[in-house]
């Protein structure tokens, strides 16, 4: 079954055009593995997340049956599909003209470059190809052993849970979390130090060492009466916000069903970079597909086509910020600031706009500072730090508002101040709710109390309530979450009967 | 072999139509129709198979945006993003449509209300042979040769006697190489309804009793086009006259004035005279009203028609009561004096509310007829 083929002819020598315009202007990656395909199998791959194999789940069906629609229909159309792994692979749609491969194919070097780079893609496993087809092989071993439509339900539930992570934990890499199981090992060892009971040390260890291997050997099905007990599960858990690993390690739950958890969090944290730098990373693929294109490798004869499409995807919408659009914009006028030398002390203190507009120290750091940027930012800083007023009035953004009254959305502000918070808002923690562990043990009952850290928006109420019912289901008692609607504080229960509020 | 992702997809759909079904009931009394797409396929909104998760309730989130506009102009109206395409730009808030086919969609409806498969009548009447152009033979006419296969053949043959060289692959078929399509006699049999809507538009008749009529009438409808390979629908309406008009008309008219049912039936036995031989057709007249009638000799007369005209050439006569304020319910009982319950070629059903529209379908259909 081979849905996609290696380059060859036209484009291969294209490629190779490509990549050294990409390599003389610094850009540094992995090796990129182009493969050519038709519409279906991009279709297929993106409703995969980009890989090739994953676990058995409905979902990827429901993804793949409106993608391959949105085509049909005319309203949507996947370009190109690039994953951040080593070496990286990216797809091309043999339907594409030339000249669209071409920008493709600048477009995912810039990815590429990203990946490699990005001090938050750092901890994301590069073989992950690999990982996600073991995945699918462990999932679909426990759908033999204990029926599909049950693992499926428990994907579902877990799905649930899925966007509530902790991005710190990006920068766990493997070799911190040995670390600090080193640390939690040797605070053990002192404590049973402490107690002497008379036996020798060689002995102690021999028996640990038994222990040890109790410990590792596999299908001991955690018993609750294992588990631990609830003061020491809110000493170690309370304010976690990786609620995933939180259920993985504590709730009543089979050996399958905590794997199955952990593989659907190794995944989620593997896509969690990307969704923390949609900005910057579109933003630099577009900054040198356009940088490639217009300097390099367009033909006259091109150009047109490439404009076309170019300004498609940069196209403004009047409900969204357009990632590609705002990245694109961000990226050149921070190379235009430090090219003049528009930045630092002297030019903020600077108060005459006419000497301000005209400013130019010829500096010509600005290359350099967009790669500095790529390297350490992620959306938030990048907006915090580089998102000023001129640039905001440039790209002529407003904030919008439900009016009630009119029963439509409304322009509110063009307040650069205003702008700039609430496009932050919508990216602080990914763009989801910050919920994190208050207590495993709520009023004494082994209740489950999660937290909504309000800031400033309400949570969905429909959707929280439907979420309680899964957490539920693996939590197994009372789960209940705390949060503001409306100003007021609010605990939504769920008690595996009926869902209830309080204040 | 094809990729594991049509088995997730195929599960999708299996998930969807579960879905439907569990919630038919809730589709059916709220009017949530199926939006019909052309080529039988429906679209059916499903809002409720997304993962719930933590989010933010968003009417009053709002966003940013960028373009032209002062404060406190609107920024809906561009909705779609013309040429924003890739991979995960932005998870829209488009509520997730599925489309099944109308053989789907009636086998859910027939699942879930247990209705047998019509024994459609004069079935053996109408006849058809069709050519299927299904099997290959050696002989046939040069417009229906088989390219493919007449390759193959020579091939084959070239391959056997030796004469083929990979170096210069010319195949030459002669004559016994030549494959053609070749035609397959099949009887079919044609057997072809129409479904006579009739219904009351006087006064009495509001706008919620026209609304349940018509989600009614579309399940009947989808279920008759599932069993039958051609259905027409003619439509009548009346108060104290009745006239036939289109789909569209039916639902929107309203009249005030005064009721003769008898006047719908006797449009009803004229279409059925001209357009319709019962020995080859299958009829299924339906009336709804709030069961008010002008006069009882007006009742009297409809029970004539219908005995003498109607009911002999039809499958079935279906009467539908759809309570109103207004209605007496009259015509009801006195249908029910003369047929009783079980008459074989009569149903009848009282329309409570919206509710009970999934169980009056059922009253009509369930008989098989």
């Amino acid at each position: 079954m081979n849905r996609t083929k290696p380059l060859s002819g036209e484009l291969l020598r294209l490629k190779e055009e490509i990549h050294q315009y990409a390599v003389d202007y610094g850009l540094d990656f992995y090796p990129v593995i182009f493969e050519v395909c038709n519409y279906d199998t991009v279709c297929i791959l993106a409703a995969q997340g980009g890989f090739p194999s994953r676990y058995p789940h409905w979902r990827f069906g429901m993804d793949y049956d409106q993608l391959s629609k949105g085509n049909i229909y005319g309203f949507q159309k996947i370009y190109e599909l690039v994953i951040n792994t080593d070496p990286c692979y990216a797809y091309l749609l043999n339907s594409n003209r030339i000249v669209d491969q071409k920008l493709v194919m600048a477009h995912v070097y810039g990815h590429a470059d990203f990946f490699k780079n990005n001090a938050w893609f750092a901890s994301t496993d590069k073989k992950m190809m690999d990982v996600m087809a073991n995945h699918g092989t462990k999932i679909r071993r426990y759908m033999e052993r204990y029926g599909q439509d049950r693992v499926e339900i428990f994907i579902d539930k877990v799905l649930s849970i899925e966007n509530l992570l902790d991005v710190n934990t990006l920068f766990n890499t493997p070799q911190i979390e040995r670390n600090r199981q080193k640390f939690a090992q040797m605070q053990e060892d002192e404590k049973h130090l402490d107690q002497d009971d008379g036996r020798s040390s060689s002995l102690r260890s021999f028996m640990k060492s038994n222990l040890r291997g109790k410990d590792q050997a596999p299908a001991v099905p955690k018993q609750i009466e294992d588990l631990l007990p609830a003061r020491e599960i809110d000493q170690r858990y309370s304010g976690t916000r990786d609620i995933m690993k939180f259920l993985m390690d504590v709730a009543p739950l089979q050996e399958w069903e905590a794997d199955i958890i952990g593989i659907l969090r190794e995944e989620a944290y593997y896509f969690l970079p990307q969704r923390m730098t949609k900005i910057m990373n579109e933003g630099w693929a577009s900054y040198w597909h356009s940088k490639i294109m217009t300097q390099k490798a367009c033909k006259s004869s091109e150009i047109i086509d490439f404009a076309d499409v170019h300004s498609g995807v940069m196209g403004m919408s009047r409900q969204n910020i357009n990632p590609y659009k705002i990245g694109i914009e961000l990226f050149r006028d921070i190379e235009h600031r430090w090219d003049t030398g528009k930045f630092g002390k002297d030019y903020q203190e600077c108060t005459d706009m006419a000497v301000k507009e005209a400013w130019n120290r010829e500096t010509n750091l600005g290359r350099q500072k967009i790669f500095e940027v790529r390297k350490s930012h992620n959306d938030i800083t990048f907006i915090d730090e580089f998102f000023t007023e001129e640039f905001c009035e440039r790209q002529q953004l407003f904030t919008y508002k439900f009016n009630p009254r009119t029963g439509r959305n409304e322009i509110d502000s063009r307040e650069f101040q205003t702008i700039k918070q609430k496009i932050l808002a919508g990216l602080t923690n990914f763009g989801t709710p910050l919920i994190q562990v208050k207590t495993a043990n709520d009023q004494n009952r082994s209740e489950l109390l999660l937290e909504h850290v309000h800031q400033g928006v309400d949570l969905d109420g429909g959707y929280a309530g439907d979420t309680l019912r899964n957490i539920f289901a693996l939590w197994k008692r009372p789960v209940n979450l705390e949060t503001i609607q409306e100003g007021k504080k609010l605990i939504y229960t769920f008690d595996g009967r009926e869902l209830k509020t309080r204040t | 072999m094809d990729h594991p992702i049509k088995r997730d997809h195929a599960r999708f759909r299996k998930i969807v139509k579960g879905r439907i079904r569990d919630n038919l009931r809730k589709y059916v009394s709220q009017g949530e129709m199926p939006i019909p797409k052309g080529n039988k396929e429906f679209r059916v909104p499903m809002p409720s198979i997304d993962t719930p998760r933590f989010k933010f309730g968003d009417q009053k989130q709002g966003g940013a945006g960028q373009g032209e506009g002062q404060a406190g102009d609107p920024v809906d109206g561009q909705d779609g993003e013309p040429g924003q395409g890739e991979v995960g730009s932005g998870e829209g808030n488009k509520e997730l449509e599925v489309e099944l086919s109308l053989e789907e969609l009636a086998s859910i409806l027939g699942e879930e209300l247990e209705l047998p498969r019509i024994e459609p009548k004069g079935k053996k009447a109408m006849q058809k042979t069709t050519d299927k152009y299904t099997s290959i033979g050696t002989v046939g006419p040069d417009s229906l040769r088989h390219v493919k296969r007449t390759y193959k053949e020579a091939l084959k043959r070239q391959l056997a006697s030796g004469v083929y060289n990979p170096d210069n692959p010319v195949i030459v078929p002669v004559k016994s190489d030549f494959r053609y399509r070749s035609a397959d006699a099949k009887i079919e049999f044609e057997n072809s309804a129409v479904v006579i809507y009739m219904m009351d538009v006087s006064g009495s008749m509001g706008d919620e009793q026209k609304e349940i009529v018509r989600t009614e009438s579309f399940w009947i409808n989808l279920w008759l086009k599932s069993q039958y390979k051609d259905i027409e629908v003619r439509y009548i309406i009346h108060d104290a006259t009745a006239k036939e008009v289109d789909e569209e008309t039916f639902f929107r008219t309203r009249e005030s004035g005064g009721t003769l049912i008898s006047s719908a039936f006797k449009l009803c036995r004229e279409i059925m005279q001209a357009d319709y031989n019962s020995s080859e057709w299958n009829i299924y007249p339906f009336h709804f009203s709030d069961g008010d009638n002008w006069s009882t000799d007006d009742t009297k007369l409809c029970l004539d028609i219908l005995d003498q005209d109607i009911i002999p050439n039809s499958n079935v006569f279906c009467y539908g009561q759809v309570e109103s304020r207004y209605g007496s319910g009259q015509f009801y009982k006195d249908l029910h004096t003369k047929y009783g319950e079980r008459s074989d070629n009569v149903i009848l059903s009282k329309i409570k509310n919206k509710d009970a529209i999934l169980d009056s379908i059922k009253d009509f259909l369930g008989k098989g007829k």
